[in-house]
């Protein structure tokens, strides 16, 4: 017996909606089966992850809260990933938009007249020291071949001492008993909220600017289109001038970015301070969201949509059903895993062919 | 087979719906890390069960485990927002979220536990967890005979100096020379961590453990060689049955209950509560592992410390650069103790800043 | 400092190193068959999880033992299922298995918490055990240590001196040419993949069996991605990769070492010292390399789709 994968002709556009959605769907049976191996109800754990947190205007908002940096991050790392570059460290440049940002915010704390520029400065900071943090593993690639993936990764550890150390040292709040917290920033050096009830700010627009940025630049300019050829097919790249190196050092940049943007967001707009962890694992979640979405920004807004949707329902679902988030947890990895093997049945045929395993 | 019960239960619950919850005062409990680790947040979910089980015609209580500090403003916000009365918020670090949430929710009463800012409807509570290492030191002083301890600390917060602080004067109560070797993790729970800590400081020829960690792998790999530990946040005495001294036991039980009954009675007020061996918060586990004499003396230390003849801080204390940090005849107040960032005299590190 | 001292202090750095030996070794194995998997993390802490509930049920730490690497098994099989049977973007699939595995051991190790059992006999040699200075060291491990190191000598002896190693080397290598000399290339990668999962798999049932002998959530604390950090790092040769884990393994521990020891640098930035040092290490290794290019299986990574 053995498996044969066949090309299709041609991918259907249908095809490319419908296989995610079909994974989602087993996804979701094979978790009401684990949810009845647990002993609850799957129509009420259904309810409780998909429906209620849509049924209500603060868990709406907190959804989009949640999926906001998601989708900012995954875009940026869909530069990457479509250039087979594996940007793993996005959480360190997320961490290190965020202090930056944050250290500018400190740097203002308290000065009065005209400060309507710090906010965009922080912005500003945090875009670019997550370009920067970015550059190490992408000019150690460019230059010396070291792997992109360890590189990044080994950044994310230094990134998150680096931010324990400083707020709980040169940034901590000196009437703060000694709390490793910053103070809080002024009400200038904060995103706005978006409407009442204090939930939504405005970092939910920058990341929905960013996506509707990124679909533009992808499919419409030369540099989406040289990041979109290297991947498919480097050696086309290379016939066509595309030189590799720019590349890496461009998309790492956009990627970091987006990351550092989506960290000083963060920090501006919820926390509103520098403490030691400003992350709930979103560099990571992210890469998953980037998976999902099929490296392509509307899919990535739809992906970072549903892992929100599914973390804030888990937390429902074990206030009211006492359902671990570990299943959550499972689910997400489960849903990728399915939608990856989908994906390939959109590309492939897959026939079973009797005769020998080659 | 407990776990699917109380998911039915659950379940059973929710179809009934509100009505059958109307008229009860519902309680949430928010946990940094799991209940079962056996520690600190296993304790505060120890007087979650105490709750249910005073009052369960009057309360119905519920509780989120895991939650991040970077997630937990909505943690909370989700309580309040599913009815809950009266919402326990249970590590320093959710200081900022709950303030927060309690602005939105003005009818909702919090508490946040080992924090410091409160607000009309938000009080705090901690306990003197000090009392109980200035006990140990004692004990530790009295039975090393390497004349050294080992100190696996977690993050260099003040809670966590007054603790080395005030063991390290126990100890030197009994004997001045006693060293400390302290070793920082930057976590509260990560068993491997904490058990190579426990090895590197028994490798360097401690001969006592204690932690302010909340597993117990430091207590097992004490066990394992041969030396003697004492256990943290709770009783781990059946994880290492040879090795346990004692443990600092912090018991929540009649805080909570005692704050309910006054959330139902209408009688609930915000107020800052720091209580110890007096009151109750601060236990500590059996003395095991010790011959009689050391347990005499430690359980009469407690019983001094209850009755406010000892002050672990009392006076003279000098800090490690010399200079005087309490007088003769005095005791540290309360504010020095709660914002404490320096090391006394006798304790060789230097304090990470 | 006294001899026992250093032994202590070299016991320890031997044992934090085992996890990673065993981990990296397997995924060695998988990498030289050309296949990149990230879930060894996933696959690490199911084994943990699995390993100590199977221990405790059946008393034997053998069997645990046995269990964790099945457990790894098992996810790698679906690992291979993705990436070698349905050309799956390796990466991804690697990724969607921690976070399964991740979420899996938290279910399966919610009844085990707050158990303890045991830890894992160590070797004990009349006389030789005793031996000043080494006896602990070399004749005083539990049973994982000295498996780890027959794994690295028996992965070894198999890739450079069978022919079995020798065509999977060539598949990492090439599996277009090795595909089109007739060799089962989808075959072997997979059974390398399993081969890795169980390593994964054991390794994280050390942790639970062994090294802390309890469960607890998220117990590998990332060990799985030093783990794959060890292969590259080791330049794909197993010798370099002990040499490697003990060297990571030894920055771990040492670190706390110094602080026992008082050696006043911030916390923080001993901390950090183990993956500054990895990178530091990436870095020289390729500017030390003659030739020029990666010294990587030219195949790792990349989705092989064979059809007529």
């Amino acid at each position: 017996m053995r498996l044969d994968l066949v090309p299709r002709a041609g991918r259907s556009p249908l095809a490319a909606i419908l296989a995610p959605a079909l994974a989602f769907l087993a996804a979701v049976l094979l978790g009401g089966v684990a949810v009845a191996l647990l002993g609850v109800s799957p129509t009420a754990a259904f309810a409780a992850y998909f429906i209620a947190p849509l049924s209500e205007l603060w868990s709406l908002q907190e959804i989009a809260l949640k999926a906001a940096p998601l989708a900012l991050i995954a875009t940026g790392l869909a530069f990457c990933y479509r250039a087979n570059l594996w940007n793993i460290g996005a959480e360190g440049q997320f961490v290190v938009g965020g202090l930056a940002g944050g250290c500018v915010a400190l740097a203002t704390q308290g000065s009065a007249g005209f400060t309507l520029w710090i906010l965009p400065a922080m912005l500003v900071a945090g875009t670019l020291a997550g370009v920067a943090y970015a550059m190490i593993p992408a000019v150690l690639k460019v230059r010396l071949g070291v792997s992109e993936i360890l590189t990044s990764l080994m950044l994310v550890y230094v990134a998150q001492l680096l931010l324990d150390y400083m707020s709980r040292g040169p940034l901590r709040d000196p009437a703060g008993y000694n709390f490793p917290q910053s103070v809080a920033f002024d009400a200038a050096a904060r995103l706005p909220y978006l409407m009442e009830g204090e939930t939504l700010h405005a970092g939910v627009l920058v990341a929905f600017a960013a996506v509707v940025l990124a679909t533009i630049v992808l499919g419409r300019t030369l540099f989406g289109f040289e990041v979109r050829v290297v991947g498919a097919s480097p050696r086309a790249a290379r016939f066509a001038g595309f030189s590799e190196a720019r590349l890496t050092l461009a998309a790492f940049a956009v990627s970091g970015g987006a990351a550092g943007l989506a960290g000083i967001a963060e920090v501006a707009g919820k926390i509103g301070q520098l403490q030691p962890t400003i992350s709930p694992g979103y560099g990571f979640t992210a890469i998953i969201v980037a998976f999902l979405g099929r490296l392509s920004p509307p899919g990535i807004l739809a992906a970072a949509l549903v892992i929100a949707l599914t973390t804030i329902g888990g937390e429902g679902a074990q206030i009211d059903l006492r359902l671990p988030l570990d299943l959550t947890r499972a689910f997400q990895g489960l849903l990728l895993g399915l939608v990856l093997g989908a994906d390939v049945l959109t590309r492939f045929k897959v026939r079973l062919v009797p005769g020998g395993a080659r | 087979m407990r776990h699917s019960f109380c998911a039915c239960l659950g379940a059973f619950l929710l179809l009934l719906g509100p009505a059958q919850a109307e008229g009860k005062l519902k309680v949430g409990f928010v946990y940094v890390g799991p209940v079962a680790d056996y520690g600190y947040s296993f304790q505060h979910d120890l007087s979650r069960k105490a709750l249910a089980e005073a009052m369960p015609d009057k309360v119905e209580t519920t509780y989120l485990e895991n939650v991040p500090e970077a997630d937990s403003e909505r943690a909370i916000e989700k309580l309040a927002r599913s009815g809950m009365g009266l919402i326990f918020t249970t590590s320093f670090g959710f200081m900022e979220p709950t303030l927060k949430v309690a602005k939105k929710f003005p009818t909702v009463k919090f508490e946040h536990a080992t924090g410091y800012k409160r607000a009309a409807n938000v009080s705090t509570y901690s306990a003197r967890f000090y009392e109980g290492r200035y006990v140990c030191g004692k004990i530790a002083a009295k039975l090393s005979k390497t004349g050294t301890v080992g100190y696996i600390a977690s993050f260099p917060i003040p809670e966590v100096v007054s603790g080395i602080n005030a063991f390290m004067l126990g100890a030197q109560s009994v004997n001045p020379n006693v060293k400390v070797k302290i070793v920082w993790v930057n976590t509260w729970f990560d068993p491997g961590k904490e058990a190579e800590a426990a090895k590197a400081l028994l490798a360097q020829g401690a001969d006592i453990l204690t932690q302010h960690t909340d597993s117990a792998a430091p207590l097992q790999e004490a066990e394992k060689q041969g030396k003697l530990a004492f256990g943290q946040s709770s009783d781990q005495y059946r994880f290492a049955p040879k090795a346990q001294l004692t443990s600092i036991v912090d018991d929540w039980n009649g805080y909570v209950v005692s704050e309910a009954k006054a959330v139902l009675d209408g009688s609930w007020k915000s107020h800052a509560t720091w209580g110890g061996i007096k009151d109750g918060l601060v236990v500590l586990a059996p003395f095991t592992n010790m011959p009689a004499d050391v347990k005499a003396m430690a359980e009469d230390t407690v019983k001094a410390i209850a009755a406010g003849r000892t002050h672990p801080f009392a006076g003279p204390v000098t800090k490690q650069d010399g200079t005087v940090a309490v007088k003769d005849g005095e005791t540290a107040p309360d504010p020095m103790i709660l914002g404490m960032n320096w090391y006394v005299k006798g304790i060789d590190d230097k304090l990470p800043q | 400092m006294t001899l026992d001292m250093v032994q202590m202090i070299l016991v320890t750095v031997l044992t934090a190193a085992t996890p990673l030996i065993i981990a990296a070794i397997g995924e060695l194995v998988v990498e030289r068959a050309g296949v990149l998997n990230l879930g060894v993390e996933g696959m690490m802490i199911c084994g943990a999880a699995v390993g100590f509930a199977a221990a405790i049920e059946t008393g034997s730490t053998l069997l645990g033992a046995l269990a964790g690497a099945g457990a790894g098994l098992g996810l790698a099989a679906v690992f291979g299922l993705l990436t070698v049977g349905l050309a799956a973007n390796q990466v991804a699939s690697g990724l969607a298995l921690t976070i399964l595995g991740l979420g899996l051991s938290g279910l399966v190790g919610t009844s085990y918490v707050g158990l303890k059992r045991d830890p894992a006999p160590h070797l004990d040699i009349p006389g030789l055990s005793d031996l000043p200075g080494v006896g602990r060291l070399l004749f005083g491990q539990d049973a994982f240590v000295y498996a780890g190191l027959t794994l690295v000598l028996g992965v070894s002896w198999f890739l450079w001196r069978t022919r079995g190693g020798l065509i999977l080397r060539a598949i990492g290598d090439d599996h277009t040419a090795t595909h089109a000399l007739g060799l089962p290339v989808r075959k072997l990668r997979f059974l390398a993949v399993l081969f890795g999962g169980a390593c994964a798999g054991l390794a994280g049932s050390y942790l639970s069996l062994a090294y802390t002998p309890f469960w607890a959530p998220a117990m590998t604390a990332g060990r799985g991605w030093i783990a794959l950090a060890l292969v590259v790092f080791a330049s794909w040769r197993p010798a370099r990769l002990v040499a490697g884990a003990i060297l990571f393994g030894g920055a771990t521990v040492l670190q706390l070492h110094a602080q026992a020891a008082s050696i006043g640098l911030p916390g923080q930035v001993l901390s950090a010292l183990p993956y500054l040092a990895t990178i530091v290490a990436l870095v020289l290794l390729s500017l030390g390399r003659r030739q020029g290019g990666s010294l990587a299986p030219a195949a790792l990574g990349r989705d092989f789709t064979p059809h007529r």
